[in-house]
């Protein structure tokens, strides 16, 4: 079974994701859903009434396409059919800084604990771990970095903050 | 030059941890090869025809001796005693072994280097001019510049993952040398009528199997802007940049499909969102950076040393040496020494670990201690009292690091090509030894002059052989490997691709093809016309007849 992670900590999952669809009439009944972009722009009102349902976006979908139901949506999804392909983490800052997206943000499809620290960055709070991933071993990698040096969804720039921390230059050892 | 703080040490640090973690779940079976190879290309790790390749970053060229050292030691104890000096200012090894790789970044941490963003389809290291802060005709030091972005570039969470790798060049003098013209983004630090410092930005550049000059998108930007500027272009990219063909995923294309007038307007709608947030340059952020590119203790000295100037007119040999490899100094009675890596017998751009300590040395007698690579595979000493030349010259000699040749024939620019890297078509090395032994006759290269000669030894241009005057590429013809050349590329302020002459050669053609390139030259050439020069005003037909004429 994939393994949801919300909020840094192992979850339930209450939405099936719905990959391939044609119409609202096909969904399974009394279950929350995510559903394709495509759908949801051809069946919105239909989908609003049934209610429980996400959307989620392929990596080239443009989340502008979503900027009037940013206030509706409890939960937005972003696939990555290879983690290799990187569109999905600028589509979530958009989501996040562009569009002030506040609900449940998740990554699915193919990542796994390498990925989960620059996702979080960029405003992922979900995760769905793929079945053969070890799910429980990807919550260590939220800490594989401290902190970091750009403006993200999660911190503000490095030298906005310096000034609060205490540093101090590090000496070459003598050897 | 920088120094790590305890934050920048922690975040190096951290990341030597999680690479070993990676390496470590890779050689029990927990991450496959496919799911590896992305996260070991980010540290610089490739696997190659003999082994690992590794390649070690050196930010904008930048080395203390006591890096080097460090460098010297980990070629010395995890590879064969030796390294290659790349194109892109950094530092590759050919021999070590996956598994020792996380033991190599912890201990380049400990001198405050990295592999971070080495390879990989991510923002790579900053390169910059190999003369930054001591040219005569510099208008801004870059350095501080280029700390600031490779900064934004180290571990940019939301651009791991672009569609191809991202090269960014950063010159701040009246003469490019850094082939700003041919990168993704090449960033020319200017000044405005006020005073102000802010940034040229080129988009589009690029080698490869389509060389493309690059298009200029903003002509002034203020520095302050400069990490969002960036944020925009990149984000601009990896949203948009072509994926389903690795041939076209460089940003190049998509400036080129989108035309450079829209992909301009495509950035500044993006840039429009992001200008004036968290992520704009505070002044004290500069004032910090700059504090970092002190000038060091130049003594006070008038004019050209005396001593300096008997001995170029009594020792033709130093005076030839100092004539190519000695370039002029803002300071009076200082010097910049460029150290050939290139000499017959030795892969252009290695060098020894024994070298290495030797000129760490050297830096530390001659030059504040601090050590430039340049993206010609050279090293330069950049401080050097011109009454310590003859001292040093002498010194260089028996390290065969004195060859006087930059900026001549033998001074050839090539990368590693089929006897090491996977991805070549053919071999460079030999035929750069070739041409090599062909032409050593010292007072032939002077008399030939300024010349470049770059070879690559496939269509991914290592060798940046689209902007060498003369430029060689390697070739698969059914199997065999064949070399095409061709002439009129140039990098500098008036950056052009070259033009092929025509069919292939073998390889054992290549030191006559050479040798006619440069007969043609001589017969057609004007007084004081360099090589470049005479294949601009007399285009490439000459040459061209001459070269099949007599080998066809």
């Amino acid at each position: 079974m994939p393994q949801l992670i919300k909020h840094r900590a192992l979850a339930d999952d209450r939405y099936t994701l719905v990959r391939d669809v044609a119409a609202p009439a096909e969904l399974p009944d009394g279950v929350a859903v995510i559903v394709p972009l495509s759908l949801w722009l051809a069946h919105r009102g239909p989908l609003i009434a049934r209610g429980d349902v996400g959307v989620w976006l392929a990596p080239a979908d443009h989340p502008s396409a979503l900027a009037d139901d940013i206030q509706r949506l409890s939960v937005i999804a972003i696939d990555f059919p290879q983690f290799t392909d990187g569109r999905g983490y600028s589509n979530a800052r958009l989501l996040r800084e562009r569009y002030q997206y506040a609900g449940e943000l998740r990554a699915v499809g193919d990542i796994g604990r390498d990925q989960l620290y620059y996702l979080a960055q960029c405003g992922f709070d979900a995760f769905v771990i793929p079945d053969g991933r070890d799910a429980p071993d990807a919550l260590d990698s939220f800490a594989d970095f401290s902190d970091g040096y750009q403006a993200t969804v999660a911190r503000t720039p490095w030298f906005r903050r310096r000034h609060l921390a205490a540093t101090r230059d590090v000496a070459y050892p003598t050897a | 030059m920088y120094r790590y703080d305890s934050f920048d040490q922690r975040l190096v640090d951290e990341r030597v941890a999680q690479f070993r973690d990676q390496t470590r779940r890779f050689l029990i079976g927990e991450l496959t090869e496919d799911e590896f190879r992305p996260l070991r290309l980010q540290n610089g790790l490739y696997i190659q025809r003999h082994a690992p390749m590794f390649r070690i970053s050196i930010p904008y060229g930048m080395l203390s001796s006591k890096q080097l050292r460090t460098l010297a030691r980990i070629a010395r104890g995890y590879d064969r005693g030796y390294g290659h000096f790349s194109t892109r200012q950094n530092l590759q090894l050919n021999w070590p072994r996956l598994e020792d790789v996380p033991d190599i970044l912890a201990e380049l941490a400990t001198v405050q280097m990295h592999a971070i963003q080495t390879s990989g389809n991510d923002v790579r290291n900053i390169t910059s001019d190999h003369f930054a802060g001591v040219a005569d005709d510099e208008i801004v030091d870059p350095r501080p510049y280029c700390e600031l972005i490779r900064q934004w570039a180290a571990l940019h969470p939301e651009f791991a993952y672009l569609p191809r790798k991202f090269k960014i060049a950063v010159t701040g003098a009246t003469n490019d040398r850094t082939a700003v013209w041919l990168h993704d983004v090449g960033l020319v630090l200017v000044k405005n009528d006020a005073g102000e410092i802010g940034f040229r930005v080129i988009v589009g550049g690029g080698m490869g199997r389509t060389p493309i000059i690059g298009h200029v998108i903003r002509e002034f930007l203020p520095r302050a802007d400069i990490l969002n500027y960036l944020d925009a272009i990149l984000r601009t990219y990896n949203r948009f940049g072509r994926r389903d063909n690795k041939w076209k995923a460089r940003i190049k294309i998509l400036v080129k499909e989108r035309t450079p007038q829209q992909f301009a307007r495509d950035v500044e709608d993006e840039f429009a969102h992001l200008e004036g947030g968290v992520a704009t340059v505070p002044d004290a952020e500069f004032v910090r950076f700059d504090s970092y590119f002190t000038v060091p203790a130049y003594q006070t000295l008038s004019g050209d040393d005396s001593g300096h100037k008997a001995a170029v007119a009594d020792n033709r040999a130093f005076g030839n040496w100092v004539k190519r490899n000695v370039h002029p100094h803002k300071v009076p009675g200082y010097a910049i020494v460029t150290l050939s890596l290139k000499r017959a017998g030795v892969p252009p751009g290695d060098a020894t670990s024994d070298q290495m300590d030797a000129i760490a040395d050297l830096a530390d007698e001659f030059s504040f201690g601090e050590i430039a690579a340049s993206h010609e595979q050279n090293l330069i000493l950049r401080d050097v009292r011109q009454a310590d030349l003859f001292e040093l010259w002498m010194q260089l000699k028996p390290l065969g690091l004195a060859t006087p040749n930059i900026g001549l024939l033998t001074d050839i620019v090539c990368c590693p090509g089929g006897d090491f890297c996977s991805l070549a078509n053919a071999k460079s090395i030999p035929i750069a030894e070739a041409i090599t032994r062909r032409f050593d006759d010292l007072d032939y290269l002077h008399d030939i002059g300024d010349i470049d000669i770059n070879m690559s030894g496939c269509m991914n241009a290592c060798g940046q052989h689209h902007i060498g005057h003369i430029g060689v590429l390697g070739v698969d013809k059914s199997g065999a490997e064949w070399y095409q050349v061709s002439i009129g590329g140039s990098q500098g302020n008036e950056a052009s691709l070259g033009k092929v002459i025509g069919p292939s050669f073998a390889a054992t053609d290549m030191p006559d093809v050479i040798a006619r390139l440069i007969e043609t030259y001589i017969d057609e050439r004007h007084v004081d016309e360099r090589f470049i020069d005479t294949v601009r005003r007399v285009g490439i037909e000459p040459f061209k007849e001459r070269v099949y004429a007599t080998t066809h």
